[in-house]
Parts: C-alpha cells; structure tokens; sequence
C-alpha cells in the first residue's frame, strides 16, 4: 500500500469517500480513533438525539410556569435538569417567541446548532442560501419556507457562535389548553424550535 | 404514558427523531463526523481549534471554488478535521491523500467507492 510522491501530485483530488476512509485507517493505525467507538457516536445522533429532546424541553416550559422561567433565564442549565448535555450544548440561551415578536435561528459563519436537544442540523441550515440570505431579507425567506408574518411582526434573527446557540420557545398554539406535557411533545417541530415554522394545534 | 395523545413520544409512531430527515446523506459524512466528534471526546483538540478551521474551510469556498462544484458541508467538515490534524502534525502533508489514492487502486470488489453499503465491511474496521 504504497503510492509515489509523482503519482500523488499528479492524479486528481480524491472523492471525500476516499480520503475520510484513508483518515479514519491512518487515525486507527496509531491508536486515536476507535471504530467502535465512532459508530457509537455516530448512531446515537442519527437515532437517539434529535429534536424530540427540545420538543420535551418546550413541552414542560409550557406547562411548568417555574421551569419556564428557569428556562428563559439559564438555558444550558434549565435542559441539563432534563439530561440533554454534551457536544454544542453549552451556552444555550432560549428565546420566547410571542405574537409581536418571532425569533428566528442561524449560523452565519458555519453550523453552530444546540445538538443536544436537536440532534444534527438539518442540510438547509447548513446551506450557504439560508445562512446568508435569512439575515438580509428574514421575511422572505421565512414565507419561503410556508411561515407568512404579518408585517406587524417583529423579526429578530439570532446569529449563533461558539458562544451563543439559541434555541426558540415557540408561541403554544390557541386550542392547546387541556393537553397535558405529554400530549404536546408531539405537536413541536424542529422547524418550530429553530424559528422557521409555529407550533400547529392538532386539526 | 397516556393513551390519548396524538402520538406516542416513545411508541412505534414516535415524531421523527432525526429531523425528518437523514442525518448523513452518504455513510462517508457519519464516519467523517464520528471521527471529529471522537477525537474532541479523547481529547485530541479543543472543538474551538476544529470550528474555527470549519469556519475558514466554509469561508474560502464561499469566496471561490471550482466552476460547478456543488455546496457539500460534510466536505468542508472533513477538510477542516485533516486541517486540525495536519497543523498539530496527527498526519503529515499529503498522507491522507497518498492513502486515499492506494485505497483507490484496490480491485473493483473492494472499491466501495460505488457502493451504498458500506456499513458491513471495510472502512478501516478491524484494523
């Protein structure tokens, strides 16, 4: 398995396949990563960290006035209470979307997203058109996306960083009143919680 | 768990945990993330090294890339991870290539390069 400099230089740039499988047989080689311990990074976000974690977060803050306030008030520690840790889940911070106000979650720079309670950001989200235009003309990308604001409505686009990833509080939708935190978790988006959609009462 | 909610937070009908959509859209892109994600846990670097090289990596294709290149975060993601790893000397200049190339050349039955399974085999397991 042994290739020459000339050959190197010459051939073209090999697919991102190849070379992330050349990187993860090197990195084994020398002891740095454990393939098994990467597929169990790997299927825990594909298939246990998703946005139902932020779903029950908002879920309990709708329905728990004093965990609502803790919430709006210190969000990395608020969803800690519930177990949702790790990775990008420092320095959440939550902001309540009301019927005057709507908040509206991006990363300009790259795709800083609160993975504990999302899980992996969506391919939109990371997509060079969202994150460029959403700042410029946040109305008319949200109606893109099937969101129409009223133009009373206050946009406030929230640029996260390794500092600050938001998370929104969605507005709980009129008709909701009787259902208990476990009958709502359902009804909460990712979109909702990222600001590009509302939480629909059941039809 | 009650019985009357719309849907079953932790039934078969669950809402969708992974966003509605796939997380990974090649098997590629999850090895590429486990592996940032798994050195950061071991200790390998700080995640403020790999971001700010993500950042750049996102930066300078947005300033320029070749004609008809289409936008691939996990390419950037992965470009970013070799960077890391090619500054604090992990990996020397050119050696992921060179390796990439011979894994190319392998014959045709072990070029999972067509593949969509790579799940069973390969990629580096067992080594």
């Amino acid at each position: 398995m042994t290739t020459s400099g000339s050959d190197v230089e010459t051939a073209p740039r090999p697919s991102p396949s190849l070379r992330t499988e050349a990187l993860e047989q090197l990195l084994t080689e020398r002891g740095l990563v454990d393939p098994s311990v990467m597929d169990k990074f790997i299927a825990n976000y594909e298939t246990n960290v998703g946005p139902l974690n932020g779903a029950k977060v908002v879920a309990k803050a709708w329905t728990d006035p004093e965990y609502r306030k803790r919430l709006l008030d210190e969000g990395t520690s608020a969803i800690k209470e519930l177990g949702f840790a790790g990775p990008q889940g420092e320095h959440i911070v939550v902001v309540e979307n009301t019927p005057t106000l709507h908040n509206v979650t991006v990363c300009t720079l790259c795709s800083c997203y609160p993975w504990p309670v999302l899980g992996l950001p969506p391919s939109w989200y990371k997509d060079p058109a969202y994150r460029a235009r959403v700042v410029r003309e946040p109305r008319a990308v949200l109606a893109e996306m099937g969101l129409d604001l009223a133009d009373d409505v206050e946009i406030v686009v929230r640029d996260s960083s390794s500092e600050v990833r938001w998370l929104v509080l969605p507005e709980r939708p009129a008709g909701t009143e009787d259902l208990t935190e476990e009958e709502l978790v359902p009804l909460i988006t990712r979109d909702a919680l990222v600001g590009v959609a509302k939480v629909q009462a059941p039809a | 768990m009650t019985t009357t909610a719309p849907l079953a937070i932790d039934g078969p009908a669950a809402p969708p945990r992974s966003n509605g959509e796939l997380v990974f859209a090649e098997p590629w892109e999850g090895r590429a993330f486990g592996m940032a994600v798994s050195l950061h846990d071991a200790g390998a670097f700080a995640w403020e090294r790999f971001q700010a090289a993500l950042i750049r990596r996102i930066a300078a294709w947005e300033a320029g890339h070749p004609e008809g290149e289409c936008w691939s975060y996990y390419t950037q993601w992965l470009a970013a991870l070799e960077d890391v790893l090619t500054a604090d000397g992990t990996v020397a200049e050119g050696e992921v290539a060179a390796r990439a190339h011979a894994l190319a050349e392998r014959p045709a039955g072990y070029d999972h390069e067509d593949h969509d399974d790579h799940a069973g085999h390969g990629h580096g397991h067992g080594h």
